[in-house]
C-alpha cells in the first residue's frame, strides 16, 4: 500500500481521501481499494518515514483537511521502486503441499484432490471472464486478464500433476 | 427404451473406441457414460490425446464405437448405416470443426444455404435463414465472398452459420477455436453463448479451459475415461481478483 500512495503523491498533493477515490479510478470495482483508515495509517508511518509530509488546511463550512506531499526522499523512492524489476514468488500455492502431503495424512485420493480444485478453479474462471466482459477501462481489464491467465496456468499445472502423478 | 432416454437429447452408454494396428491396442475412449439434456451447454476438457475427440466424432456419428450405446432423441442410433447417420446429421445435428470444413468452391451465402436445403428447407427458407445467420453474425457483407478470403475467425462464423442452418437439436463442436486467435476465440465464444441463451443445445470439445467454464457442465476426461462430469459452481460470493492476484506495494 505504501507504494502507490506515494505513486500517486508524486503528481500532486492530496489528502486520504483524494487518495482513495484515485485509487478506484485506477483499479476499477475489480479491485477492492483498501479503506480509509488503512489510507491514514500508511501516511502516517511514511510522514514517520520521511518521505512524505503533512499540513492542516483551514476550512471554513468542514472540519479542516489534512494534505500530504512527497519529500524529496519520497520522490527517490518511487522512483527507485518503479525503476526496478519486481522480484519475489508471485504464487503461493497451499494446494500443491496438500497434494504433495496427502499421502501422510493418511488419505490418497489425490485424483480426487484435483479434480475437487479443478472444479473451483474454473468456477473461478468463470466469474472473472464474466467480470473481464463488463470491464470497458483497459487497466482493471488488463488486471482481471492476468488473474485468468494465472487461473489457466494454474489449470494447466493440475493436469501436469494429474499426468505426472496418477 | 429404457430409463429416462425419453427426456433426454443424447445419451452414451460404455461408450468404447479402441483403435488396433501393428500389434498395438489403443483405449481412445473407455466406458464413456454421458447424457445431454435438451438445450444443456456441456463442455468436455482433457490432455490431447485423452480421447475427447473420439468421443464427439463417435457422438456424431462420425465413427463407430468398438462398443456401447448411443441414444439421440430416444432413438437408439449407434448401430445405423453411414448413410442413415448422414440423414441423421443433416436434420438434428450441426458439426463446426477446428479447421472450418468450409467447401472452398462456394460463396460464403452457398455455404449456409446447403446446409438449410440438405435439412430440408425450400429454397425460399434457406435464403432466409441464411441471411438471419449471416446477419446476427456480423457477415451480411460477405455473402458472396468466398471462404478463402475471410480470415480464420470469420470462417468460423460461417462454420458456425452452416451448423445451425438445419436449426439442429444437437451442435457439436470440436475444438472450435483451436485455430483462433484471442479475439476470435472470444467472438466464437459469445456466439455460442447466445446460441445456447436462445436453447440451443451444445456439446463442446476444447482444451481452452476459459472457454469450458461458459458450459452448463464440465466433463473432464483423462486417459479415455471420464474422470468427472459436474455442473459448473457457481461461487456463493462474487469472485474478487485479490483471491487469485494480490498486488503488492
Amino acid at each position: 500500500m505504501r507504494m502507490p500512495l506515494l505513486a500517486l503523491l508524486a503528481k500532486e498533493p492530496a489528502h486520504g481521501y483524494e487518495l482513495k477515490s484515485q485509487l478506484e479510478q485506477i483499479f476499477g470495482e475489480a479491485y477492492p481499494t483498501p479503506n480509509i483508515g488503512q489510507i491514514y495509517v500508511t501516511l502516517q508511518r511514511l510522514e514517520r518515514d520521511g518521505l512524505v509530509r503533512s499540513q492542516d488546511v483551514v476550512q471554513t463550512t468542514r472540519p479542516n483537511k489534512r494534505v500530504y506531499e512527497l519529500t524529496d526522499a519520497g520522490r527517490e523512492a518511487v522512483v527507485e521502486w518503479v525503476d526496478k524489476a519486481s522480484e519475489g514468488p508471485r504464487v503461493r500455492d497451499e494446494f500443491f503441499m496438500k497434494l504433495a502431503l496427502s499421502h501422510l495424512a493418511g488419505t490418497s485420493d489425490r485424483l480426487g484432490l484435483i479434480i475437487r480444485q479443478r472444479r473451483l478453479y474454473l468456477a473461478q474462471l468463470r466469474s472473472l471472464a464474466e467480470l473481464a466482459a463488463a470491464a470497458d477501462r483497459p487497466v482493471p481489464r488488463l488486471l482481471i486478464e492476468g488473474a485468468i491467465l494465472h487461473l489457466q496456468a494454474d489449470l494447466d499445472w493440475l493436469q501436469r500433476c494429474q499426468e505426472e502423478l496418477l | 427404451m429404457s430409463g429416462n432416454e425419453g427426456t433426454l437429447l443424447l445419451r452414451a452408454r460404455s461408450l468404447t473406441k479402441t483403435f488396433a494396428g501393428d500389434g498395438v491396442v489403443v483405449h481412445a475412449v473407455r466406458e464413456a457414460d454421458l447424457s445431454l439434456r435438451p438445450g444443456e451447454f456441456v463442455a468436455v476438457i482433457g490432455p490431447s490425446g485423452s480421447g475427447k475427440s473420439t468421443l464427439l466424432h463417435m457422438l456424431g456419428g462420425l465413427e463407430k464405437p468398438t462398443r456401447g450405446e448411443i441414444w439421440l432423441q430416444g432413438q437408439r442410433v449407434d448401430g445405423l448405416s453411414q448413410a442413415r447417420w448422414a440423414m441423421l446429421r443433416r436434420r438434428h445435428i450441426g458439426f463446426v470443426f477446428q479447421f472450418f470444413n468450409l467447401v472452398s468452391n462456394m460463396t460464403v451465402a452457398d455455404n449456409v444455404e446447403l446446409a438449410a436445403l440438405m435439412g430440408g428447407a425450400s429454397r425460399k427458407q434457406a435464403t432466409a435463414r441464411r441471411r438471419e445467420l449471416l446477419g446476427e453474425l456480423g457477415l451480411g457483407a460477405k455473402a458472396d465472398t468466398a471462404p478463402a478470403r475471410l480470415s480464420g475467425g470469420e470462417q468460423q462464423r460461417v462454420a458456425l452459420a452452416r451448423a445451425m442452418a438445419n436449426r439442429p437439436a444437437l451442435l457439436l463442436a470440436d475444438e472450435p477455436t483451436g485455430n483462433l486467435d484471442s479475439g476470435s476465440s472470444a467472438a466464437v465464444l459469445g456466439l455460442l453463448a447466445r446460441a445456447h441463451a436462445d436453447g440451443q443445445a451444445i456439446l463442446l470439445v476444447t482444451h481452452d479451459l476459459r472457454m469450458a467454464s461458459a458450459a452448463d457442465r464440465v466433463i473432464s476426461l483423462f486417459d479415455g475415461m471420464i474422470v468427472d462430469d459436474a455442473p459448473m459452481t457457481i461461487p456463493h460470493r462474487p469472485m474478487l481478483l485479490p483471491d487469485v492476484l494480490k498486488l503488492r506495494g
